[in-house]
């Protein structure tokens, strides 16, 4: 009933939402939300083809819980930078952290 | 015979599909049908357990409680719910319309959803998924998001430092909670609540009595109650997150919370005291709602019973509590019911046999007294440090011969 | 259209406009709420790939503790940003570029793909795959090694995070 393409072109969907919040924002915590997003898109990816292609192996499921570990590692070590940063520098905007530019 | 709620069920279902609708159709009104049933019957109770409060804390403080309305005071929670409903309903001026509003409704809502999973009876059942018991973390979780929502768009300092205290005590106490979980799924061999139950032909709180204890103090502070009700108690900040809440809402909240108990003692009676399990419960089902509820209600008194007999916990010691004493003594309890259980049992689905019951039970009193020695040596060692000689700061004299020489 | 599909597209539809304002919310916290909503519907994408488990995993670690982080981290550095300005770098057209250009790439390149329309294979057991996955999970021969690996990964991002934002008292 629901074809893989179905799945498949969600995902890609919420990926290149998540890349345009990635790029296109100023605020060091929104592009976190962004890089969330894009982690999303390649769970649902992966479990879609876990779904599709290789039910019986568990292979796909295995790979969509070292994403989740990774996803909340990052955020924490993320958050806890940003929180760092501001209290030295008072902003967290992307491109008002600029002191190793040359 | 024993089963009205899946008969009526059945009846409907053939009155129905007589009536022309095709069985997907069906089985979707049927279900809505039946999620209606149960939000309002479980939302009933909620105004059955105001009326129970206000007696049983009134019992507790050598008093009558209210009285006057009904006979023994049972139209008190009518009277309570004309009276909110009839207040002002007040919006803060810079506060975030949408998001003030949605917050009770959040928490009210998790407290239902939690419902979902509970088995009353061997055939009475919302949802038997096979995840249940991080089904209950997670709606648990949500909840903590309601309470933020709150804080924040009240525009209230005190509100927004409120909800922060409470969403840290929430977080740091589900950590011990969810370790402990595994303890009952480590015993039955699944995570789905109908099979832990199915599974507990000897009550896992003979089992597992530390996890017990554990799962109950970690809930309670889930709550928010006392004794870890630093967050909302009237004397603190202001009453925390929930001051800028008037009318309906603040009862949308009071109420979420008293539901919350309950809830919370029927997921532990499931968890710990056999669920419906009882005499005769398998012949006749609605006897093991009876059951179930009974449990319930026992544990929820027993939460009461904490709530009026001890101070509060200030918030460091709280945190300190759950990061330094329960996550430790929860990885220890898991590990050591893990590889018993292994050892015992091996791998499969070997039912529980009464030496297996003795030597868990062994192993937690081992635990438990091993836990009491080293707080008793903490103890005396702390007692040693504040009771001993201190050093006393001095003042440095100057040598006031070599400076009378210097001169 | 069968049920399942009208969930789906539902579901679809829900979760991309939620996506959307995540990342065109002028005010932060509405837009971690809307993250929030977007995390939900990717749960229910989970429930509609008969993976129950990862749903329920996704409310508790996305929703239950990471938006919880994200918008503690909000509220503590609002006084850099306060939502007023422009939340969008200056070249934010570029971005939309990128983006549709990256859609476009990606949809074009998998329906040139001969399973792309690969219609649902029935599952062979219906039971326990938390119990299997649990079993790989430990099985020496399975993914014992990234498991352990992600463990380690965990612990040294815990300990990272704490030693970074602790604040020193001079």
């Amino acid at each position: 009933m629901i074809p893989l393409s179905y799945f498949l072109v969600f995902a890609a969907a919420l990926f290149s939402i998540g890349l345009y919040g990635v790029l296109a924002r100023k605020n060091a915590v929104a592009i976190l939300m962004g890089v969330e997003l894009i982690l999303n898109a390649v769970l649902v990816n992966v479990l879609a083809f876990w779904r599709y292609r290789t039910p019986d192996k568990l292979d796909g499921q295995a790979f969509a819980v070292m994403v989740f570990a990774v996803a909340a590692a990052e955020v924490a070590v993320g958050l806890a930078l940003f929180i760092s940063i501001y209290r030295r520098r008072n902003t967290i905007a992307a491109d008002e952290i600029d002191l190793l530019k040359w | 015979m024993g089963d009205p709620v899946n008969a009526i069920a059945a009846w409907l279902r053939n009155l129905l599909i007589g009536l022309g609708l095709s069985p997907g159709l069906t089985t979707v009104l049927l279900t809505a049908l039946g999620v209606l049933v149960m939000a309002t019957f479980v939302t009933v109770i909620d105004i059955l357990l105001v009326w129970v409060e206000r007696k049983v804390v009134a019992r507790f403080q050598d008093r009558l409680g209210p009285n006057r309305l009904g006979p023994f005071g049972l139209i008190q929670p009518i009277a309570d719910v004309i009276k909110l409903l009839i207040k002002e309903d007040i919006t803060p001026r810079g506060a975030d319309w949408f998001v003030f509003n949605l917050a009770p409704i959040m928490a009210l809502a998790t407290v239902l959803l939690m419902w979902a999973v509970i088995p009353f009876a061997p055939t009475i059942l919302g949802a038997d998924i096979n995840v249940a018991v991080l089904y209950i973390v997670a709606v648990g979780a949500l909840g903590t998001l309601g309470i933020i929502m709150a804080g924040w768009s009240s525009n209230n300092k005190y509100a927004l430092l409120g909800a922060f205290r409470t969403v840290a005590q929430m977080v740091s106490y589900e950590v011990p909670m969810v370790i402990v979980l595994l303890v009952p799924v480590i015993l039955a061999r699944s995570m789905g609540l109908q099979a832990i139950v199915d599974s507990q032909s000897t009550w896992f709180f003979f089992l597992a009595p530390i996890a017990a204890l554990i799962f109950l103090i970690t809930s309670i502070a889930e709550l928010g109650r006392a004794p870890f009700d630093i967050n909302e108690a009237e004397s603190e900040i202001v009453a925390g997150f929930h001051i800028e809440y008037t009318g309906m809402k603040f009862g949308l909240f009071y109420a979420g919370e008293l539901l919350h108990a309950l809830t919370v003692s029927a997921v532990f009676s499931t968890l710990f005291l056999g669920g419906w399990r009882g005499p005769f419960a398998d012949q006749v089902p609605i006897l093991g709602v009876v059951y179930l509820f009974g449990k319930a209600f026992f544990i929820y008194w027993v939460i009461m019973w904490i709530k009026y007999s001890f101070p509060r916990l200030r918030i460091d010691h709280m945190l300190g509590f759950s990061w330094k004493f329960l996550t430790p003594l929860s990885l220890v309890l898991v590990i050591a019911t893990a590889v018993l259980d292994k050892i015992l049992r091996g791998t499969g689905n070997a039912p529980i046999a009464f030496p297996y019951v003795l030597l868990q039970l062994g192993m937690n009193l081992v635990i438990a007294a091993a836990t009491v020695i080293i707080l008793r040596e903490y103890a005396r060692i702390e007692r040693k440090r504040v009771a001993g000689v201190r050093p006393v700061a001095t003042a440095i004299e100057p040598d006031f011969k070599e400076l009378v020489a210097q001169e | 259209m069968s049920v399942i599909q009208l969930i789906f597209l539902i579901t679809a539809v829900i979760t991309l406009g939620a996506a959307i304002m995540v990342v065109a919310a002028r005010n932060l916290v509405h837009a971690a709420l809307w993250l929030i909503l977007t995390l939900f519907g990717v749960a229910v994408m989970f429930g509609l790939l008969s993976a129950p488990f990862f749903a329920v995993v996704q409310v508790v670690i996305y929703i239950g503790a990471i938006s919880i982080l994200m918008i503690f981290a909000i509220m503590l550095t609002r006084r850099g940003l306060l939502d007023s300005g422009s939340q969008f770098n200056k070249g934010w057209w570029v971005a939309g570029l990128l983006s549709l250009l990256s859609f476009t790439a990606l949809v074009w390149m998998l329906s040139t793909w001969e399973g792309f329309h690969t219609p649902l294979p029935e599952l062979s057991r219906d039971t326990d795959f938390v119990a299997a996955l649990g079993a790989q999970l430990v099985n020496p021969g399975g993914y014992v090694l990234p498991f352990e690996v992600a463990s380690i990964l965990l612990l040294a991002a815990l300990i990272g995070a704490v030693v970074v934002a602790w604040e020193k008292k001079a």
